[in-house]
C-alpha cells in the first residue's frame, strides 16, 4: 500500500473548496435551512485537509493506517458531507438525501456514515477520543495522524481542556487540533456568551504548539501544517479565524447566522453570488 | 464503659464481610493474565491506580498503561479513542466519578457506537465509609438505562476474576463494578462459571426466593443458611449481569416462588429490585416482593459495619425480609 498522500496544488484546493460550497448550498436548499454558514465557512479548511494533507483511501475508508479526520462539531456535517463526496468516499448523488428521513446523511454526522470517524454533536467529545486514537496509533508504531476539528464555542466545554492537558502530557505529536473561530455560537458571539480570548494563548499555555491563521486561506493552512509537522514531541493547535457564510455575501452579512433560515427565492441569489468558478 | 465507637476507615480499607477466605486485588491479577494472552489490552486510570487495583497491570505492562489524571471525561473519551484503533481499554475510577461525571462519555462515546471499552468502577454502594461523595449508590440505575451497555456487579473475588476475563473476550462496551483490595471469596472457582447475561441458581429452595447481585449474594447465602436453621428453605439466584437482564431465569424462578426478596448494594430505585418488579408485572405474575437495598437517601459516613447495620443491608436484614414476605 502506498502512502496515499494527496497531491493537489493550491489552485486545485481552491477549486475543490468552491465546488464544496456549491454542494453545501445544494444540500441546504433541499431542507430549506440549516448550518449553511458553517458549511461555507469551513470549506477552505476541509478542502485543504482532504486534498492537501490527509492520507486516506476513498475505496477503503476504514483502512487501518489512514489519517483520521475527527469532526467534534456534528452540526458541521453539511460541510463534511461535501468533502466526503468530493473525495469520493460517498456518492455525489447521495448529497440529495441530506437531512431526509432514513438517510445516512443526518443533520449531525453519525459514525455509521462512511468517512465519519465518530459521532460528534455532543460537544467536547472529539478531542478526548482523538487523544485516544493518537495514543493507539503511536502504540502501534503507525505514522498515521489524527486531525480534530473543533469549534470556538466547544472550547467552553471543560472536557476539551481535560483532553488538551492529556495530549500535551503524553507528547502526542501525531495529534492536530483545528479550532474554528467563526465568532458565533447558539446564543451569539462567544465574547457575549462566555469569553474565550485570547484563545490561542490558552492552547499555548496548555503545552500545545499553537498557530493562529486566517482559516479561509488554503495557502496559510498548508503553511501552518508544514510548520506544525516540523515541531516534534508536542500536539499542534491551529486556531482558524473564519468567516461564516464565506463566499456568499448574503449569508456573510446575515446576523444571528448559527442556524440560518433562508427564503426560497434567496437560493438563486446565493448561488449567483458564489459564482461559477473559484475566486 | 461504653463499647468503642467504630470510625471511618481509610479509603483503601477493604470490606471483607468477615470472610474466612479472601483474595487480594483479584481484578488487577486477572487483567494481567488476560493481557498476557491478548496484547491489545491496555489500561487507563484517572489518578486512582492503586485504589482500583490496576496498579498490578501498570507494574507488569508499563508501556500499555496510561495515566489520565483527575479527568474522568478525558479518561472515558480516551478509552473510546483507543478502542477505535483496535485496542481493548480497561479504564478505572470510582463508580461515582465514572457515572456522575462522565455519563455523556459513557453513553455517547462508548455505548452509542458500541466501542469496545471496559469501565471498571470502584467503591460501589456501601463499600466505603466516605459518605455521599464516594459511595456509588445509584450507578446501576444510571448504567442500565443506556442502550448497548453491558452492566455487571460481581459477587466476590472469584467472580471479579472470571468476569474480567469474560469482558476482555467480549466485543462491546461494559460497565463493571469493582470489589478491590482484600476481597472475600464466596464462590468456588472450581465449580462457578461466570457467563455474561446468565443468572446462576446458587441454592435451590422451597419456600422463598432471594434474588441478589454483587456482594449482596454472599449475604444472601448467609441469610439462606440462617433461615434453614429455622426451617425456612430459601433459594438464591445470583444475577451478576444487571444488563442484559436474564429474564428467562428470573421469570422461571418467579413462576416457582411467589414470595421473593431482592438484595442489592444499591438504592432500591432503578436497580435489580426494580428490574425484577418490572418483569413480574410484565409476566402477569402475582409476587410478594421485598427489596433489600439502600433506601432513597444519601448515606452517612462511618465504618462499614456500622453503615451496613444502619441501612439494614446485612444478612440478618435479608433473612428478616424473607420472613416478612412469608408472613
Amino acid at each position: 500500500m502506498n502512502s496515499l498522500s494527496p497531491t493537489a496544488d493550491l489552485r486545485q484546493i481552491r477549486q475543490r473548496a468552491h465546488t464544496m460550497r456549491h454542494h453545501v448550498l445544494h444540500m441546504a436548499e433541499i431542507v430549506g435551512q440549516g448550518y449553511v454558514g458553517q458549511g461555507l465557512g469551513i470549506a477552505d479548511l476541509l478542502a485543504t485537509v482532504y486534498f492537501g494533507e490527509l492520507r486516506h483511501d476513498p475505496k477503503n475508508p476504514t483502512w487501518p493506517d489512514r489519517d483520521r479526520f475527527v469532526l467534534s462539531i456534528g452540526h458541521y456535517a453539511i460541510g463534511l458531507y461535501a468533502a466526503l463526496a468530493e473525495a469520493g468516499i460517498i456518492p455525489l448523488a447521495e448529497l440529495d438525501t441530506y437531512g431526509a428521513d432514513g438517510s445516512r446523511l443526518e443533520m449531525s454526522a453519525p459514525e455509521t456514515t462512511p468517512g465519519v470517524e465518530l459521532t460528534g454533536g455532543s460537544l467536547g467529545h472529539g478531542l478526548t477520543q482523538s487523544v485516544g486514537m493518537a495514543l493507539g496509533l503511536r502504540l502501534d508504531g503507525k505514522s498515521a495522524r489524527v486531525f480534530n476539528l473543533l469549534s470556538d464555542g466547544e472550547c467552553q466545554e471543560g472536557s476539551t481542556w481535560e483532553a488538551a492537558m492529556a495530549g500535551a502530557h503524553h507528547g502526542l505529536e501525531n495529534l492536530f487540533a483545528f479550532i474554528d473561530c467563526n465568532n458565533q455560537q447558539a446564543d451569539g458571539p462567544p465574547a457575549k456568551v462566555m469569553g474565550l480570548e485570547p484563545l490561542h494563548k490558552k492552547w499555548e499555555a496548555f503545552g500545545w504548539h499553537t498557530q493562529r491563521i486566517n482559516g479561509n486561506d488554503p495557502a496559510a493552512i498548508l503553511a501552518a501544517l508544514a510548520a506544525a509537522k516540523a515541531v516534534p514531541g508536542r500536539p499542534h493547535a491551529i486556531v482558524l479565524d473564519t468567516l461564516m457564510g464565506r463566499g456568499v455575501p448574503l449569508f456573510e452579512q446575515r446576523e444571528k447566522n448559527h442556524f440560518i433560515r433562508v427564503a426560497p427565492e434567496e437560493w438563486a441569489v446565493a448561488r449567483s453570488q458564489l459564482g461559477e468558478v473559484a475566486s | 464503659m461504653s463499647t468503642p465507637r467504630g470510625v471511618t476507615g481509610s479509603i483503601l480499607t477493604s470490606s471483607t464481610d468477615g470472610a474466612a477466605q479472601t483474595a487480594t486485588a483479584p481484578f488487577g491479577h486477572a487483567l494481567v493474565r488476560a493481557a498476557e494472552k491478548n496484547s491489545r489490552i491496555v489500561g487507563l486510570t484517572a489518578d486512582l491506580g492503586k485504589y482500583t487495583d490496576i496498579h498490578v497491570f501498570a507494574d507488569r505492562f508499563p508501556s500499555r498503561f496510561f495515566q489520565m489524571g483527575m479527568a474522568e471525561q478525558s479518561l472515558v473519551g480516551c478509552a473510546c479513542g483507543l478502542a477505535r484503533t483496535g485496542y481493548v481499554p480497561f479504564a478505572t475510577t470510582y463508580a461515582v466519578f465514572a457515572t456522575r461525571r462522565a455519563y455523556d462519555f459513557i453513553a455517547i462515546g462508548a455505548a452509542l457506537g458500541r466501542a469496545n471499552v471496559k469501565i471498571i468502577a470502584g467503591l460501589p454502594g456501601l463499600t466505603t465509609g466516605y459518605g455521599g461523595t464516594h459511595q456509588g449508590i445509584e450507578d446501576l440505575a444510571l448504567m442500565r438505562s443506556i442502550p448497548n451497555l453491558t452492566v455487571i456487579d460481581p459477587c466476590d473475588a472469584t467472580e471479579v476474576a472470571q468476569a474480567t476475563q469474560a469482558i476482555a473476550d467480549y466485543d462491546g462496551p461494559v460497565y463493571m463494578r469493582l470489589l478491590r483490595g482484600v476481597v472475600p471469596v464466596v464462590l468456588d472457582e472450581k465449580t462457578h462459571r461466570f457467563e455474561i447475561g446468565r443468572a446462576k441458581l446458587l441454592r435451590d429452595g422451597a419456600d422463598v426466593a432471594i434474588i441478589s447481585t454483587g456482594l449482596m449474594t454472599g449475604r444472601a447465602l448467609e441469610a439462606a443458611t440462617e433461615l434453614a436453621a429455622t426451617g425456612v428453605n430459601a433459594a438464591v439466584l445470583h444475577v451478576a449481569t444487571i444488563k442484559p437482564f436474564d429474564r428467562e431465569s428470573v421469570a422461571a424462578l418467579l413462576a416457582r416462588f411467589p414470595r421473593v426478596v431482592t438484595a442489592e448494594n444499591h438504592v432500591v430505585t432503578g436497580g435489580l429490585g426494580s428490574a425484577v418488579a418490572d418483569l413480574a408485572v410484565e409476566a402477569g405474575l402475582k409476587v410478594r416482593l421485598r427489596k433489600v437495598g439502600i433506601p432513597d437517601v444519601f448515606c452517612e459516613s462511618g465504618s462499614i459495619p456500622y453503615l451496613v447495620k444502619h441501612y439494614q443491608m446485612g444478612a440478618p436484614d435479608i433473612a428478616a425480609a424473607a420472613r416478612e414476605v412469608l408472613r
